[in-house]
C-alpha cells in the first residue's frame, strides 16, 4: 500500500529495484552518491548514476590473498562482501591538502584550501564498515569528547553530511570474522554504536503483488534510522510505489543477518582448514600480545610478510598519514598533502636517518599489535572489525586470526609487558 | 575513552588551535651558536592576541614549520614565566633543521604547539631533583631549570649532571655560572677530554652514583640517548630510587603531533601525546624490545 503520511524513524519500507534506482536518484539531487560496482575485476565504491551501475548477478571469491569475481544469476545487488574499498577512501582520503601557503613580502600567509565537496551518500555500507567509522570516528573527532582531543576539520565536516545506506550481509567471505569481533554481521546495532540513515535487508523474490507486480520481483526491507533518511524515504515514496513492511516482511529482515551469524558461528566448529570459517578470539588480547612483543612467530611471520603495506591500505581503520610539502619552483606557493603511511614501510618510523623499525618482523609486529592491543589503549576499542580485507589483499596470504591464534596457543614468558 | 590506562591524570595543557594544522607566524628575533652545528633561534610570535595567549611547561615542545621544506618537533627551551619569547635549540642534521640554520634575524617561520607532557615539576616540588642531560638533551631541560631558578624554594637540592662527547659539546656553558649563582649545582662531564679541561673524565651515570641522594625525597629528570636514561635508571635503583621517580624524555619521528598521524608510536603510547616525557617504570619493559 502507498504511505499516505510522511515516514518517520523506525518505519520500515519495502522496495523493489525501481524503489532503489528511486533511492540513488533521489540522494543525487544534493549528493555525490557512491557505492559498490565492478571495475579493475573487483567490486570497488564508485560513483553512480542509478540501481544498473550495482553489482547485480556478480559473486565475489575470497580467500587469503584471493579475490575473484564470478557470475551468478541468482544474486542480489549486495550479494558481494566488502571489496578494497571502505569508508576511509572518502572520509579520509588516501591524498588531501590540509593547508596552503603563499609568500608576499616575505610574510607567510595561509590561503584557503579547496572548497567544501558536496555531501556523500554510500549505499551498500555493511556492519563492519560502520563499525570502522566508528572507530575512526574516535581518532578524528577525539576532541569533541576529550578535553585534550584534537579535532580533524576536513574529517569532520565531511562525517557531518555522511548519508548512509546501510545493507545486512546475506553471505560471508570466508575471510569475513565479523562475528567474532563484535562488528557484524548486522548492518546495524544501536548496542555496539552502528546506525545508518536507512538500513537496507534484501529479502530475496517474493510472490507478485502491489509492490513488486511482476512475479519473482526481487524487494529489499529498507529502515528508517535517521530525520534525514526519513525525508529522503519519504521524498523517494511520491515518486515510485514504496509499501509499508508486513510484519512477515519485517520478520524475515530480521532473521536475514541472525541466521548467517548462526552460520558463521558454525562454520567455525566444522573442522580445520582455511574455509571452515575464520574466529579471532579477542579475550584479553591486549595483553597477550604486549607479553609476547619477543614472539618467535614475530620472525616467523616476518620472513613471510613482503612488507607491501597492502594490508594497511585496504584496512578499514588504519589512520597512519604523513605530510608531504609540494611547493612551486619560486618558494612561495605552498601546498601541505596529506597521504597514507604505513608502518610497513621504513619511513614510518624513520630517525636521524635510519628506520627504528628496520626489521619486517618488527613492522608487522607493530602493525599487528597497534591493530589489537595499543588502539585499545589509545582508543578504548579494537582497531579490527573482522572485514577480512587484510588477509584477502595480502599477495603471501597472511591471516592475522592465524597469527594471533599461534602466539596465544604458545605465549612466550612474559616479556616486554605494559600493565 | 575516559579512563584510558595510557593517560595519568595529569592535565594536557591546551594548545593554540583545536585544528592541529593551524599554524602561527613567529619571527627570529635572536639566534646564538651554542655548540659546533647546535644553534639557539629566539622566536615571537607575530600575532600580538596569539602571543598573549601563548602558554607552555617546561618540557613540551612546538612543531617548527619551513613551508615548501617540512616541520621538526624540537623541545621548547626558554623560560615558561615568559613565553611571548621561544627559545628552541637545534641542531642541524636534516631536511628541515638545516633550513633552519640558513635563517637570519628578522625571517619568519610557523609554528604551533605547545605539544606533549610537561616534566613533572610540580609533583617533585618540596624534594631535590636531579637533571640528567647527555650532550643537546638539556635542551629539553632548560625550561624547567629556568622554573627552578625562578621559584628556586619550592625545591630541596637541584643538581644538574650534564654530559657531552666533549668540552665543545657541553650546551649553555655560558650561562651555567648563573644556575650556580641561584643555588643549583652544575656537574660537567666528558667523554673525551681537551687539553684545557679541568673537569672529571667519565659518564654521567658514574657522577649519579657518587651523589649524596635522599632516595624518598629525590626525583631524577632525565634526557639523552637510550643507554644513558636506561644507565641512569639502573645507577638510581641502586641507589634506593625507585623507576617511578626517574622521568625521561623520548625521541620519535612525528607528523601531527596531536595523536592522530600515528608515526610516533612506542608500544601502546603515542610519544606527541603521552609523552615525550614518561615516566620510567611505564616505559621500562619497551624500552628493552628490539626494533619497537
Amino acid at each position: 500500500m502507498m504511505p499516505t503520511r510522511e515516514l518517520r524513524i523506525g518505519d520500515a519500507v519495502t522496495l523493489t529495484a525501481a524503489g532503489l534506482d528511486a533511492l540513488i536518484r533521489r540522494l543525487a539531487v544534493d549528493h555525490r552518491v557512491v557505492g559498490p560496482r565492478i571495475a579493475d575485476g573487483a567490486i570497488v565504491v564508485r560513483d553512480l548514476a542509478s540501481a544498473a551501475d550495482l553489482p547485480t548477478g556478480w559473486i565475489d571469491d575470497q580467500e587469503a590473498g584471493r579475490y575473484r569475481l564470478h557470475r551468478d544469476d541468482a544474486a542480489g545487488p549486495f550479494d558481494h562482501v566488502v571489496g578494497p574499498h571502505s569508508l576511509k577512501n572518502f572520509l579520509f582520503p588516501p591524498r588531501e591538502p590540509i593547508a596552503r601557503f603563499g609568500r608576499v613580502d616575505g610574510e607567510w600567509r595561509e590561503l584557503p584550501v579547496d572548497p567544501p565537496e558536496r555531501p556523500l551518500a554510500v549505499i551498500g555500507v555493511r556492519g563492519c564498515d560502520l563499525a570502522a567509522l566508528a572507530i575512526q570516528d574516535r581518532v578524528f573527532l577525539r576532541g569533541r569528547t576529550e578535553p585534550d582531543g584534537h579535532v580533524d576539520e576536513a574529517y569532520e565536516r565531511r562525517r557531518h553530511k555522511l548519508f548512509l545506506v546501510a545493507v545486512d550481509c546475506r553471505r560471508a567471505a570466508p575471510t569475513c570474522f565479523c562475528h567474532s569481533t563484535g562488528s557484524g554481521p548486522a548492518a546495524c546495532s544501536a548496542a555496539a554504536g552502528r546506525t545508518a540513515d536507512l538500513t537496507l535487508t534484501d529479502l530475496g523474490s517474493g510472490p507478485a503483488d502491489a509492490v513488486a507486480p511482476a512475479l519473482g520481483e526481487r524487494r529489499h526491507a529498507c529502515r528508517i534510522g535517521s530525520e534525514r533518511g526519513a525525508a529522503v524515504m519519504t521524498a523517494v515514496a511520491a515518486e515510485v510505489f514504496v509499501g509499508h513492511c508486513s510484519a512477515d516482511e519485517a520478520t524475515a529482515a530480521e532473521r536475514v543477518p541472525a541466521d548467517l551469524e548462526r552460520a558463521m558461528w558454525q562454520r567455525g566448529k566444522e573442522g580445520e582448514g582455511a574455509t571452515s570459517g575464520r574466529c579471532l578470539d579477542t579475550g584479553n588480547i591486549r595483553d597477550l600480545l604486549f607479553s609476547n612483543l619477543d614472539h618467535p612467530r614475530w620472525d616467523d611471520v616476518g620472513a613471510r610478510c613482503l612488507s607491501c603495506t597492502n594490508c594497511t591500505l585496504v584496512c578499514p581503520t588504519c589512520f597512519c598519514a604523513s605530510v608531504t610539502e609540494v611547493a612551486d619552483l619560486s618558494g612561495d606557493s605552498v601546498t601541505r598533502e596529506r597521504h597514507w603511511e604505513s608502518c610497513f614501510s621504513l619511513d614510518h618510523a624513520r630517525m636521524h636517518g635510519t628506520s627504528v623499525r628496520h626489521t619486517t618482523a618488527s613492522r608487522y609486529r607493530q602493525w599487528l599489535t597497534h591493530k589489537l592491543a595499543g588502539w585499545i589503549d589509545q582508543f578504548g576499542t579494537s582497531g579490527c572489525t573482522g572485514c577480512g580485507r587484510c588477509i584477502t589483499w595480502c599477495p603471501v596470504g597472511i591471516d592475522l586470526t592465524a597469527e594471533v591464534a599461534a602466539i596465544r596457543e604458545s605465549p612466550s614468558a612474559a616479556t616486554g609487558g605494559t600493565s | 575513552m575516559s579512563g584510558s590506562p595510557v593517560t595519568d591524570g595529569r592535565p594536557r595543557p591546551t594548545t593554540l588551535a583545536a585544528d592541529p594544522w593551524r599554524t602561527h607566524p613567529a619571527r627570529v628575533v635572536a639566534l646564538r651558536d651554542e655548540t659546533p652545528g647546535v644553534r639557539s633561534y629566539d622566536l615571537e610570535l607575530r600575532d600580538a592576541r596569539v602571543r598573549a595567549e601563548y602558554r607552555f611547561l617546561p618540557g613540551q615542545f612546538n612543531m617548527l614549520y619551513l613551508p615548501g621544506i617540512g616541520e621538526a618537533a624540537i623541545s621548547i627551551s626558554s623560560d615558561p614565566a615568559a613565553p611571548e619569547l621561544l627559545t628552541h635549540t637545534v641542531r642541524a642534521v636534516g631536511n628541515v633543521t638545516n633550513a633552519l640554520a640558513r635563517l637570519a634575524v628578522g625571517d619568519e617561520i610557523l609554528i604551533r604547539g605547545p605539544y606533549g607532557q610537561p616534566w613533572p615539576l610540580g609533583e617533585l616540588s618540596g624534594g631535590d631533583v636531579i637533571l640528567v642531560a647527555g650532550g643537546l638533551g638539556l635542551a629539553s631541560q632548560r625550561a624547567a631549570i629556568l622554573d627552578i631558578v625562578r621559584r628556586r624554594d619550592d625545591f630541596g637540592r637541584v643538581t644538574i649532571l650534564h654530559g657531552a662527547k666533549t668540552p665543545s659539546g657541553l650546551l649553555y656553558t655560558s650561562e651555567h655560572d648563573a644556575w650556580q649563582g641561584a643555588g643549583i649545582a652544575v656537574d660537567c662531564t666528558v667523554d673525551t677530554a681537551e687539553a684545557t679541561w679541568q673537569g672529571p673524565v667519565g659518564l654521567v651515570t658514574d657522577r649519579l652514583a657518587g651523589l649524596p641522594l635522599a632516595a624518598s625525597s629525590t626525583g631524577i629528570l632525565c634526557c639523552g640517548p637510550d643507554p644513558m636514561m636506561t644507565g641512569v635508571a639502573r645507577v638510581a635503583a641502586g641507589r634506593g630510587l625507585g623507576h617511578s621517580r626517574v622521568w625521561v624524555s623520548l625521541e620519535r619521528n612525528m607528523s601531527c603531533a596531536v595523536g592522530q598521524c600515528g608515526l610516533c608510536q612506542f608500544g601502546p603510547f603515542f610519544v606527541c601525546l603521552d609523552g615525550p616525557v614518561f615516566r620510567y617504570d611505564r616505559i621500562e619493559s619497551l624500552l628493552g624490545v628490539r626494533c619497537l
